[in-house]
């Protein structure tokens, strides 16, 4: 069969969301970051709110994140996204509002605009991809590195009694009463993927109410830090990285 | 004498392992050397290059835009560094993956097969250390033995018993490499 | 016995922190430097001397956490790069207030913001002005080589301590990636000296120490403002360092620091194959500034060019010390560009052989 006959309309079964440019994502392959962007890329174009959103892009391997969203976005200082969102949000109240932030980004430099943030009940919905890892400055250890594991900052081995406990900060901000949604995915394997871009439309969709912050985990991996074949990256995550950060709602709104 | 090198290919071809192993090799033999690597994104499965000198002097600038060699194992790097071979220089390029030959014709060109040869070998990891061989026949600036000594610096002890094998893709680099141009300096 | 070994500018530096007896180093990762807390975790100082090594969660945190180190009176020290460095500005403020030792190393590369992470010098007027508040200076040393980043670890901790004052190893990508031959000194014993400023438990019947930059009388700021401002003044009768070379019979000179002095000597030997009389005058110590060689060159050369990685911030420093006997002019590259050999030759006999 000639292409030209199978490429039509009707034949049609996925589509790029028009909220994502045409740019070759830079990731590595196998990186999590692609799919996470494309969930909420799709939460956002399923909402039809393109036009009304304003993101927040990070210090991190998705430093460049604003050259994939086709949405207004602006560049945060390392860990400030937060920080920069308030100011968006404080201006433009009726805008949805995105921060997106890897675990260094979030959790250690950033610990504090994260906190005051959620604490604060900012209207935003801040999106954390936990990684274990910072990969843009070449795999050393970020907060979220679980004990025992090798980085080039921890080359034998997280070691908790000399460099801390991993941060489970997700569940820290669901203790705050200016969380409003707070939940922990995946976007690993598709059924979690869909899963994921079901919280982020959730969360997007209750900043119409301003009861306050929505945040989202995203448990994802990195195949260059880690050392690994992307698949391997994906098993070592569910054998290691998910029983230690288990996915699932962690704060719901009351119904 | 003084030596002024660039090396330039893909990430994950030993671009920079290559001008270490030069520079370790010229401390050996008593010289004073210098490497300088590219650093950052560009590397991510892109090109990588460094600069490595040997010199009986003192070394000045450690970055330089001209050089005596070049030893290009990718067409991008062909094309970003032929021009920068000082007129009398050289130009080693390795044939796989070039879609093109070199276009000047006041310097020094040598082409070798290392890819092929390493294949042969059954072993691609040695294939820098082929291309090492090759300049170093036409290049004779550092003796065999200090480049095995510069070799077991490098190496961590637990890779040791593969200098031997080493030692061997340097002679088969300096068996294979073939002249391809020849000027007076 | 010395050591000599071929290393990387930054893993040498971190190498002779330990040998230099520091007792601490924080540190947070960014490019390019990591490779000094990297190098660290994995030499582990603690089995070897006893140093600590801490990976903090943010800039902030580790220059606070040299502050608390250095209180104590111990061999404190923090690296990084420019935005990084912006965001410990805060903290090298109060630590030049409180009077405290303490070194701190930018391996600078190209801003403003994030920029990118190709070398650099546009944070001279950061590091030699001010950058943080208040009426302080920092010493300001400027590598050039691998061995010099070696080295001046090692003497900008006898100058902290000497001064109790923080100092600046100010280098750049360039110097920290690289690599040379290097020649180790060999390992000094950790301090075990207790001073009588620094916070170690209060002894009986004497007063607490206490560690501070507040002061709430402005009669007492002003003191501790001029005690300072005298301070500064010792520094700068006493620590001025530069290297020139062929000055001599120099009739046009080059100023140059760092590693973009390294590719201005290239410059310099061309010019010279060319017959034309060019020397270079290397700070050193970009704080204290050698103000009274380069007004002595100055009277003899017809013409200075001050080469940057910057859009020209030393050169005004140049411009001063020489206060007008003869023209000086400018050339850099800046964004994380490096300057050639050729076109810093061409700006010599464009700007100031043919000007
Ligand atoms: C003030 C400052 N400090 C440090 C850096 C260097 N830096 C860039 S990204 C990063 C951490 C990235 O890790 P993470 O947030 O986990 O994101 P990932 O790259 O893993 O996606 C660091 C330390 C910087 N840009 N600015
Ligand atoms: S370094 Fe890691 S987080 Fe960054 S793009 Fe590569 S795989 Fe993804």
């Amino acid at each position: 069969m000639a292409e030209s006959n199978i490429i039509s309309p009707e034949n049609l079964v996925y589509e790029k969301t028009s909220v994502m440019t045409d740019r070759i994502l830079h990731y590595c392959p196998g990186c999590g970051h692609g799919t996470a962007h494309r969930m909420l890329a799709e939460a956002i174009d399923e909402l039809g709110i393109q036009g009304d959103t304003i993101g927040v892009a990070p210090v991190g391997c998705s430093v460049l994140a604003y050259y994939y969203f086709d949405v207004d976005m602006q560049e945060a200082a390392h860990g400030r996204a937060p920080a920069v969102a308030t100011g968006i949000k404080r201006m433009l109240p009726e805008r949805y509002v995105f921060t997106y932030q890897g675990d260094g980004d979030l959790a250690a430099i950033g610990t504090a605009e994260t906190i005051h943030a959620c604490n604060r009940g900012e209207n935003i919905l801040i999106v954390f991809i936990n990684n274990g890892i910072y990969g843009m400055t070449g795999g050393q250890m970020a907060p979220t590195t679980l004990p025992g594991m090798k980085t080039s900052t921890s080359p034998r081995g997280r070691d908790v009694a000399t460099m801390g406990n991993p941060l489970k900060i997700t569940e820290l901000v669901a203790e705050l009463p200016g969380t409003y949604f707070v939940t922990r995915q995946s976007v690993h394997a598709p059924a979690n993927a869909r899963k994921a871009k079901r919280a982020m439309k959730k969360a997007l969709e209750y900043q119409k109410l301003k009861k306050g912050t929505c945040f989202i985990e995203i448990v994802s991996n990195c195949p260059s830090g880690w050392k690994m074949t992307p698949a391997q990256s994906n098993k070592w995550m569910e054998e290691n990285m998910f029983p230690f950060y288990p996915l699932g709602d962690i704060k719901v709104p009351e119904q | 004498m003084t030596e002024e090198i660039i090396i330039a290919g893909f990430g994950g071809q030993g671009v920079l392992s290559m001008g270490q192993i030069i520079c370790y090799s010229g401390v050996m033999q008593g010289k004073e050397v210098s490497w300088m690597p590219s650093y950052g994104p560009e590397m991510r499965g892109g090109t990588a290059n460094c600069t490595a000198i040997i010199s009986d002097e003192q070394i000045s600038s450690p970055v330089l835009n001209r050089f005596d060699t070049a030893i290009v194992l990718n067409q991008p790097s062909m094309d970003k560094f032929e021009d920068a071979v000082k007129p009398g220089g050289l130009l080693i390029y390795e044939e796989n993956g070039m879609t093109r030959k070199p276009r000047r014709t006041d310097i020094n060109i040598c082409s070798i097969a290392a890819y092929d040869e390493s294949v042969k070998m059954n072993n691609t990891k040695v294939f820098n250390m082929i291309v090492i061989g090759g300049f170093l026949k036409v290049r004779p600036i550092i003796e065999l033995e200090n480049v095995i000594k510069g070799l077991k610096k490098v190496l961590p002890d637990r890779y040791h018993h593969l200098i031997p094998l080493n030692e061997e893709a340097i002679h088969k680099g300096m068996e294979i490499v073939k002249e391809e141009q020849a000027v007076k300096k | 016995m010395k050591e000599l070994r071929l290393m990387k500018g930054n893993e040498a530096l971190a190498e002779a922190a330990i040998r230099a007896g520091a007792d601490a180093y924080f540190g947070y990762p960014i490019t390019p430097q990591s490779e000094v807390i990297e190098y660290l975790m994995r030499e582990n100082p603690a089995d070897r001397t006893g140093m600590q090594v801490l990976q903090a969660e943010s800039e902030v945190a580790a220059i606070n956490m040299v502050y608390g180190a250095a209180g104590c009176g111990k061999r404190a020290m923090t690296s990084s790069s420019s935005p990084g460095i912006s965001l410990k500005m805060e903290g090298i403020s109060y630590i030049a207030g409180a009077e405290l030792p303490c070194v701190v190393v930018n391996v600078v590369r190209a801003g403003p913001g994030l920029g990118t992470i190709q070398p650099s010098q546009s944070d001279y007027f950061q590091a030699v002005k001010g950058g943080g508040h208040g009426d302080y200076k920092l010493i300001v040393l400027a590598p050039a080589t691998v061995q010099e980043s070696v080295d001046y670890v090692k003497l900008a901790f006898e100058l902290a301590f000497k001064y109790r004052n923080p100092v600046m190893i100010l280098s750049d990508g360039i110097i920290g990636q690289m690599m040379e031959k290097v020649e180790l000194f060999e390992q000094m014993p950790r301090s075990t000296e207790e001073y009588e400023w620094a916070t170690l438990g209060k002894k009986p019947g004497k007063d607490s120490v206490i560690v501070t930059s507040l002061q709430l009388q402005s009669e007492e700021q002003e003191k501790v403002n001029l005690r300072l401002q005298a301070k500064y003044r010792e520094v700068e009768k006493n620590e001025v360092r530069f290297e020139t070379y062929a000055c001599e019979d120099a009739e046009y000179l080059f100023a140059a620091f760092g590693s973009c002095a390294r590719i201005t000597r290239k410059a310099l030997d061309m010019a010279r194959a060319k017959g034309i009389k060019v020397g270079i005058i290397r700070p050193q110590t970009l704080y204290p500034f050698p103000v009274d060689e380069i007004n002595r060159l100055a009277g003899q050369v017809k013409g200075i060019l001050t080469v940057e990685m910057n859009a020209g911030q030393m050169v005004e420093d140049v411009r001063l010390a020489v206060n007008g006997k003869t023209p000086v002019e400018f050339y850099g590259r800046f964004g994380g560009m490096i300057p050639t050999p050729d076109e810093i030759l061409k700006a010599l006999e464009q700007k100031i052989i043919g000007g």
